[in-house]
């Protein structure tokens, strides 16, 4: 069996059933379990069901979903490196919010004050604007007032949802590469590479780096001398 | 309620799987004693791919690594944290004491910071320096040799500084510097403060071959899965049972309360399934706590007998008593000369390469004791929160802060890596009125009478926090800085962490040579009760500015030998 298919068994078989029981299921078993799978790392059973639970839930509907999805591309515009669909940045929004329940309130009526603002002023819902509009209504959130003591309710979430619109991106598989970031992977770390030293005016001292690790000989087994002199 | 007898009789019941519990299996199995090791959480394995957490990405967890059960996010093992359902504490008037608690096989050792620091010779006689708190009945000498045996065992970089009160070891050599850590170094040399690599238990060089060699992922705090890291269960635990120790593991079971025969000598302990909720007892011939200063406390004070009426081993009336944690606080800044950073792989080993032992002389203070730097910042692994406020630099340069569109993800990799952080650890006065309790009221979800903390810190620490804050302030202007945050004040406590937050909870079961003034002796055992020791941080008389945990394994190695020559002298 593969590693996939023995985990599927697994969870269907201790975890799966008593959920299926507790009657939350907004979504298919099938539809549950793909969810699942992608969420492989070391979990306890309690935070495992916690999980398994949120994830079988709805929060937002369709049209708060699809608004949302709509504020993320523009906040973060489709580019080469990457987008927010394909960072998942919508699927995580849902989930966070059941996961945080304070985000909640905040974002739904963050949501329908967007709804009734852009009625207001364009007598459609914000997904139905044209892409000027959209980004008319933003033009008057995106930044905070200084002059005020306390920033009006659309700002205050415009603030929320791009934090949470950014920090979904940067920590996807496109964002990270978007970014640039090239940890977490092993590796034999041996210093700060020569250009970049160089490029802030540094050097390592001598002293310094004569106490410092030899990684050529880091696989043979340490030997001291009685004064606790490293011999190799 | 019927307890359940276990049959076997062990030379040894050990209660928790930590740094001094951990040690005390491997030194005591060693020796050929037949040991149960007693743990209130399950197994725990950092190589069991079902339990693994480390190079797992952020998108890995649906909440991107946010913190939800794991108050340091989803990836960190730590199974438990300041707050346990099921499993409560309480306080007296409105004082504070955040409880952190690592319910799982090897406790806090899977996912704590690795600074492995000896206590110096001035650490244990602090009183005779300034009249305050108690000295311990031991010095530097009479733990050196277990230090040193600590060291080789299991494996600490450092380097050679000659510095007094900072020993030096056995050490594995320390990896370079990272980028801000030169700006660091080259920051604290405007001031004189000195620096020096790091000191941390992490394996840059092999030890043995049952363990494996840092691969620089910067995870320690997730468990290292070849063992890289020291964690007590990878590093003590396994190896006692692969050496063919004689070790039964108790998981999942909360110790209650130790038994006591008619002459008031330790029978073993009795604890509570988790799996079913009965209540079972293993006997011994001699009874070793290592559940934590305050969870031992707690288990001495609800084993009451006719023959320790007020609680085992407290005729002193001192156990929870002198209860302290180290001082800490914080501060950030911005560090304009790292925006635009070309990108590399700096992840490194899991905590600083470079930190500032204890530089100054109290006589010039106006508080006693001392603190030591940690600095932290680089281009590290994004989790939730990165890029939250992901522009607010942009106020430096006189730019608006906020917007949407192509210059955020413009603006965040600018600023990625540009953010430095220093943190101050330093050392509190133990204080009798800073205390555990019993609280008479409440009983966690396994029937069992819970904790209740006092706490208060005193102008000592603040003038301490003070003094951090004048420091970091200085250090970050040398390195060309823009200081993020105002400075804490009064209302703040001047920016010390809430008691229990820097998780060095110490000196509940203090050590002495008076009876009447201290719960155990030099060897950690009871004055009370001869075939009881206590080998977690309990016994600490004073904290130091230094983590506990080098020090807490050095003593249990040193109270099991103990343990070992009185079971072959039949003194117990």
């Amino acid at each position: 069996m593969e590693r996939r298919e023995s985990i599927k068994a697994m969870m269907l078989g201790s975890l799966g059933t008593s959920f299926l029981l507790n009657g939350c299921l907004d979504i298919s078993a099938e539809q549950l379990q793909e969810k699942i799978w992608k969420y492989q790392y070391g979990r306890t059973p309690a935070e495992m069901a916690h999980d398994q639970n949120l994830l079988g839930q709805q929060f937002f509907d369709k049209h708060q979903l699809k608004t949302i999805t709509r504020l993320a591309q523009l906040i973060l515009p489709p580019h080469e490196k990457g987008s927010i669909e394909e960072a998942e940045v919508p699927e995580f929004i849902e989930f966070i919010v059941k996961d945080i329940p304070s985000l909640q309130d905040p974002l739904r009526s963050g949501l329908n004050w967007l709804k009734q603002e852009s009625i207001n002023q364009f007598q459609n819902s914000f997904v139905d604007c044209s892409n000027e509009q959209q980004k008319s209504i933003l033009d008057d959130i995106a930044y905070e007032k200084e002059e005020l003591n306390e920033q009006p309710e659309g700002i205050v979430f415009f603030a929320l949802i791009r934090d949470l619109v950014l920090t979904g991106y940067f920590t996807s598989a496109v964002g990270l590469k978007d970014l640039g970031y090239m940890g977490n992977s092993p590796n034999v770390w041996d210093g700060i590479p020569e250009e970049v030293l160089k490029e802030h005016n540094m050097t390592y001292d001598p002293k310094w780096l004569a106490k410092c690790v030899d990684q050529t000989t880091r696989n043979e087994i340490a030997k001291w001398d009685e004064e606790g002199n490293l011999l190799n | 309620m019927e307890i359940i007898e276990n049959q076997k009789k062990y030379d040894v019941v050990i209660v928790g799987s930590g740094a001094g519990g951990g040690m005390a299996t491997k030194v005591l199995a060693d020796a050929g004693l037949k040991i149960a090791v007693v743990e209130a959480g399950p197994f725990f394995d950092p190589a069991n791919p079902k339990q693994q957490t480390q190079l797992k990405w952020p998108y890995e967890s649906p909440r991107r690594g946010a913190s939800n059960h794991r108050p340091f996010g989803d990836f960190d093992t730590a199974y438990g944290g300041w707050e346990i359902e099921g499993e409560p504490y309480s306080h007296v008037g409105g004082t504070k004491f955040d409880w952190f608690r690592s319910r799982m096989l090897g406790g806090r050792t899977n996912h704590w910071g690795r600074i492995s620091l000896r206590f110096g010779p001035r650490d244990f006689k602090g009183k005779d320096r300034d009249g305050l708190g108690e000295n311990w009945p031991i010095g530097y000498n009479d733990l050196k040799p277990y230090y040193d045996k600590v060291d080789q065992l299991i494996g600490v970089f450092g380097s050679k500084e000659n510095i007094p009160n900072e020993p030096d070891g056995f050490f594995l050599p320390p990896p370079k510097p990272r980028l801000h850590e030169l700006y660091f170094i080259k920051g604290a040399q405007k001031s004189n403060i000195p620096v020096i690599p790091a000191r941390l238990s992490i394996l840059t060089k092999r030890i043995n071959n049952d363990r494996g060699i840092c691969f620089y992922c910067s995870q320690c705090n997730r468990s290292c899965s070849v063992y890289a890291d020291f964690s007590a269960g990878s590093c003590l635990i396994f190896p006692a049972q692969k050496s063919g120790g004689q070790v039964d593991l108790y998981v999942d079971s909360m110790v209650k309360e130790v038994t006591v025969d008619e002459n008031g000598k330790a029978t073993g302990v009795n604890y509570v399934s988790k799996e079913d909720k009965r209540e079972y007892s293993i006997q011994a011939k001699v009874v070793v706590l290592a559940a934590s200063a305050c969870s031992t406390a707690r288990i001495l004070l609800n084993s009451k007998s006719t023959q320790h009426p007020n609680g085992l081993g407290n005729s002193s009336d001192l156990v929870g008593k002198y209860l302290h944690d180290s001082t800490g606080s914080d501060r950030m800044a911005f560090l304009p000369d790292l925006m635009n950073r070309k990108r590399y792989n700096e992840d490194g080993v899991g905590g600083m390469h470079v930190y500032t032992p204890w530089w100054m002389d109290n006589k010039n203070l106006d508080f006693p004791r001392g603190y030591h730097l940690e600095v932290w910042g680089g281009m590290g692994m994004p989790s939730y929160g990165f890029g939250f406020d992901a522009n607010l630099f942009n106020k430096f340069f006189g730019e608006k802060v906020g917007g949407y569109g192509d210059h955020l993800r413009a603006d965040v990799k600018k600023y990625y890596g540009s953010l430095v952080g220093i943190s101050g650890r330093g050392e509190s006065i133990a204080m009798k009125d800073n205390y555990c309790e019993i609280d008479p009221d409440t009983s966690d979800e396994y029937g069992i009478p819970v904790l209740r903390f006092h706490y208060k810190w005193s102008d000592f620490e603040k003038k301490q926090a003070v003094h951090m804050h004048d420091t970091f302030e200085e250090l970050f202007e040398n390195m060309g800085g823009i200081v993020l945050g105002e400075r804490p004040g009064a209302d703040k406590d001047f920016g010390l962490h809430t008691p229990g937050r820097i998780i060095h909870e110490v000196g509940t079961t203090r050590m002495g040579s008076d009876p009447k003034n201290s719960v155990v002796n030099e060897f950690e055992r009871l004055h009370d009760v001869d075939n009881v020791f206590i080998v977690d941080a309990g016994p600490f008389v004073s904290q130091a500015d230094k983590n506990p945990t080098w020090t807490i394994m050095a003593l249990a190695w040193r109270t099991s030998d103990f343990i070992i020559e009185e079971l072959k002298k039949q003194n117990i």
